[in-house]
């Protein structure tokens, strides 16, 4: 089982670098998007500020879900993801070795471009790495929720809009702890209590997640 | 598990069909009886509120609707695992009865909730507030169920795939709610906090509960007669549905 899913990892992992293109996307959205807000709301850095952390979140989650379409629909088209489901592992395992090759692929960088973009909104460099940090503890379960997304909608010719409206209602959650973070940190307080609970919620996402994505991906190819 | 010999009968859409057609009289006529005598109730009999007025009369209507919402998605989110788990047509037709019907409830509950919210907080809508955050994120989530559903063409498929956004969605439904509870009371010290007043004087509960009731046994009886008319819609090429149409009474 743990051979099939770094097999599945490796695969995903060597289909992505031959498409670079596809893992910039997201990034540049991430960029331009995050450069909007000061032009829409206001250059001065006490405003930028405040609402830094909250841009960085929010467009974060929407450019993961830019990343989505080719999670499973290209598996789907060209017939592998049927020959996942005919294989001896679970495919759970399968679809946790995807998400993680999406994980590793698309958000990583992301998180690691975050504190650049958190200095030019003038959030101060003490919490850059609580920043990263809740951001590395989210991800997980952002990518589970996004995955879920592409999963259920996978049975759709264009299923595109409407994940968002499955997607973001679900990382509430996400947001309020990971932003409640920074707030922390930008105050000088203890953060640790909401990266616990984004841990927390990773660790449920990480377990109960592809069980669910697995059963949305079986109506799906039917 | 051993289930009772009956059991099966409750998978049966005909007998459903007829249940619901024989239960909708009594669910209406209880449902409409309380809320009537409620509405009397608490409109005229009980006295105005010692600090709000007479604005605090949203309290018979509003925690209702909210409360109501958060059954509804119990509601839905229970028969749509029960028909994706044992693939049963007639669950999934319970759960996409309670859809529209949730997602109606909650919006009576955010709208009440700010009508109400303007003469005492002097605000419509407060972002920072945990339950209205709740609520309208609860609307999301049937919205969403719906939109799911509606992007399908294949019934069958809609079903299975909205059912397990259901579940996923009512397993998020606590992490939702202490979530936002827990961003407010970390952000600030809950300044505004509706029932925050010790447990309520026996004049005013009594149409409290009366009002509960009526909204509860009122969600039923739409659930089931949009439950009926879902099954005309499912089972419409059937030979017992029409004659049961044809009969003039089923």
């Amino acid at each position: 089982m743990k051979r099939a899913f770094f097999a599945i990892l490796q695969r995903d992992l060597q289909i992505a670098f031959r498409r670079v293109s596809e893992i910039a996307n997201p990034l540049l959205f991430f960029i331009i998007v995050a450069s909007l807000f000061p032009l829409a709301v206001s250059p001065d850095s006490e405003h930028l500020r405040g609402i830094g952390g909250g841009v960085l979140w929010v467009v974060a989650l929407l450019s993961s879900l830019l990343a989505l379409e080719g999670l499973f629909r290209a598996d789907a088209e060209d017939g592998s993801l049927e020959q996942l489901m005919l294989s001896p592992v679970p495919l759970g395992v399968a679809v946790l070795a995807k998400v993680t090759a999406h994980w590793l692929v698309t958000i990583v960088p992301l998180v690691l471009l975050t504190p650049v973009l958190a200095l030019s909104f003038a959030l101060p460099v003490g919490v850059l790495p609580v920043m990263a940090f809740a951001l590395l503890l989210a991800t997980p379960t952002l990518s589970v929720l996004v995955a879920l997304g592409a999963a259920l909608t996978l049975g759709l010719r264009r299923g595109g809009a409407i994940v968002g409206l499955l997607v973001l209602p679900l990382t509430a959650p996400l947001l309020i702890f990971g932003t409640r973070a920074i707030d922390l940190g930008v105050y000088g307080e203890s953060v640790a209590a909401p990266l616990y609970l984004l841990a927390a919620l990773a660790a449920l996402a990480v377990s109960l997640g592809p069980v669910a994505i697995a059963a949305a991906l079986r109506v799906g190819v039917e | 598990m051993k289930l009772p010999r009956w059991f099966h009968l409750f998978g049966s859409p005909p007998f459903v069909y007829r249940l619901a057609g024989a239960l909708i009289p009594w669910l209406g006529g209880i449902a409409c009886t309380l809320l009537i005598v409620g509405a009397y109730w608490s409109l005229v009999v009980v006295p105005p509120d010692a600090v709000q007025g007479e604005v605090y009369r949203i309290l018979y209507i509003h925690p209702q609707t909210a409360y109501v919402s958060m059954m509804a998605y119990v509601v839905m989110a229970v028969t749509a695992g029960i028909g994706y788990i044992w693939r049963i047509k007639l669950a999934h037709a319970v759960a996409v009865s309670a859809a529209p019907i949730g997602a109606s409830f909650t919006a009576c509950a955010l709208v009440s909730g700010s009508l109400w919210g303007r003469p005492t907080w002097g605000t419509y809508w407060e972002w920072g507030d945990p339950r209205i955050m709740f609520e309208t994120l609860l609307l999301f989530l049937f919205l969403s169920y719906l939109a799911l559903r509606a992007a399908f063409e294949d019934r069958d498929k809609a079903d299975r795939v909205s059912a397990i956004l259901a579940v996923v969605g009512v397993v998020n439904v606590p992490i939702i709610h202490y979530s936002v509870l827990w961003w407010n009371t970390l952000h600030q010290g809950p300044t505004i906090s509706k029932l925050d007043s010790p447990s309520m004087a026996t004049e005013f509960l009594i149409p409290f509960l009366i009002m509960m009731a009526g909204f509860t046994f009122c969600f039923y009886w739409l659930l089931l007669s949009r439950l009926r008319a879902e099954i005309v819609e499912r089972e419409r090429d059937t030979r017992w549905l029409q004659d049961a149409l044809q009969g003039g009474r089923a």
